[in-house]
């Protein structure tokens, strides 16, 4: 293994990680869950296994809004982008997803017009570029994108642009956690919560877990002291029984959230019945539709869409991996037929899900950061 | 997608104050201030921007420090990538 990088403080990092191997009890064995997948790639990128005592174990979360979309939802998008009229938008992480009928990258070799987009505001612009097409921009994400395509939303209506609209593919965080908490084969100690989604919601929505499911849950940041001391503060937590939300990222996360996004999103979306999560199976309100008086923009309400079911592929153990019960190894597919090169299940897809960042950084034993060495 | 790319206000828009010119390592492109309306950055205040949208200010330091955890991440070419991406065919509206 080489190393690419140091961080700018090794000692502070060895003292941290001394701390947690102090208040770890070693007659205990700690399951720890990172619910997001921006965590998971840092934990492996940054080697923070080999820093923690093996009694403590990071069990990867289902954070990932490109792993938990169904590959149903990609057909679904993808048989409105085979329409003539249509310029088919998704932001570059979707392009190399799989659907049964390939992934937007390979429709867009059988001559759709599918266009990568970096905000959903390029996709609205992209839209008043050309007036003759329609513009479907395919949304996903957690509660940190979920806004900035509520005030797209909202653009479009108040400009009255008529040739544009979205199909919305966005999923809540906190319907997963409990789905995860309530699944029999799961026992976790605590949780280390997401940061980016915090900066949205805040930290109150997290209260039930402590409260009712008497865990901790500590929301991180991402940098590898923002990590070590989140777990730092969950042991703490449990040495003394306790069950409290706390708050790692107060230099970004407001307690109560940011109000500007939640009024967005509460203006533009409302809560599905239920919604499909790949690996997760259907949980009740656990992603957003677009509400009636925006129903022009909605791509849903507009085409006609065949709501594909699609099962994964059987030897495919993409659900159990996403809910901790299996490490990204012990998949029967894991680095054979399933590989980032050719990915079978979306984990492996994305940076951010576990099974890539286990065959990168453990499996193939790519660079991986030296927290420990001195900065030159 | 769920970067958090930390960049530096250079100006305001005079016609649309939801639109900021932000530089990220040299790269200049025009963010959303849409979501931060309550408390909105001035120039030379740096803020995280997920997705074209500004989502939170951050102080100066912080931003350094988010820089170089992306850097070590792995992620500063996705990072100039997604800055270049952004209004690639920028037309600037009123509000």
């Amino acid at each position: 293994m080489r190393f690419v990088d140091e961080f700018r403080d090794p000692k502070l990092i060895a003292s941290t990680a001394e701390e947690i191997r102090r208040l770890a009890e070693p007659h205990r064995h700690y399951r720890l869950m990172e619910v997001c997948g921006g965590h998971t790639h840092a934990i492996y990128r940054f080697g923070l296994k080999d820093l923690l005592p093996e009694n403590i174990e990071l069990i990867h979360g289902p954070g990932c809004p490109v792993c938990v979309l169904p590959m149903g939802r990609i057909d679904d998008g993808l048989s409105m982008a085979q329409r003539g009229e249509v310029i088919f938008t998704a932001f570059g992480d979707m392009m190399r997803v799989p659907g049964t009928q390939g992934s937007p990258l390979e429709h867009r070799a059988q001559g759709m017009d599918v266009r990568i987009v970096y905000s959903p505001s390029d996709a609205l612009k992209l839209a008043r570029a050309n007036p003759d097409k329609h513009v479907i921009f395919f949304a996903i994400g957690f509660e940190t994108t979920a806004p900035s395509t509520a005030l797209t939303l909202m653009r479009a209506k108040r400009e009255g642009v008529a040739n544009f609209s979205v199909f919305c593919n966005h999923v809540t965080i906190i319907p997963a956690i409990r789905a995860i908490l309530d699944s029999p084969d799961m026992r976790l100690d605590a949780f280390i919560g997401p940061g980016h989604v915090s900066t949205v919601i805040g930290c109150r929505p997290y209260e039930w877990i402590a409260v009712n499911e008497r865990r901790p849950i500590v929301v991180s940041g991402f940098e590898p002291l923002d990590m070590l001391q989140a777990i730092v503060m969950l042991l703490r937590q449990l040495k003394r029984g306790e069950a409290k939300v706390e708050n790692q990222y107060k230099r970004v996360v407001p307690w109560e959230g940011n109000r500007a996004a939640l009024h967005a999103m509460a203006e533009v979306f409302q809560l599905r019945p239920y919604f499909e999560w790949r690996g997760l199976g259907f949980i009740s309100q656990s992603a957003l539709r677009i509400r009636d008086s925006y129903a022009q923009w909605d791509s849903e309400q507009r085409f006609r869409i065949p709501g594909v079911r699609v099962t994964d592929p059987k030897a495919a153990q993409c659900g159990e991996v996403l809910k901790g019960v299996l490490k990204p190894h012990q998949c029967k597919l894991f680095g054979r037929e399933c590989t980032p090169e050719h990915p079978i299940g979306a984990l492996m897809v994305s940076s951010e899900g576990s099974c890539a960042a286990y065959y990168n950084y453990e499996h193939r034993k790519t660079a991986m950061v030296n927290l420990l060495s001195p900065t030159a | 997608m769920c970067l958090a790319i930390p960049g530096r206000i250079v100006e305001i828009s005079p016609v649309n104050r939801d639109s900021a010119l932000v530089d990220v390592v040299g790269v200049r492109r025009r963010v959303d201030l849409g979501l931060l309306l309550d408390d909105p950055p001035a120039p030379g205040e740096w803020v995280l921007i997920h997705v074209g949208f500004a989502m939170s200010k951050i102080s100066e330091q912080d931003a350094l420090h988010q820089m170089q955890t992306l850097r070590m991440l792995g992620e500063s070419d996705a990072v100039m990538e997604e800055m270049r991406g952004y209004n690639a065919e920028e037309t600037e509206r009123p509000n």
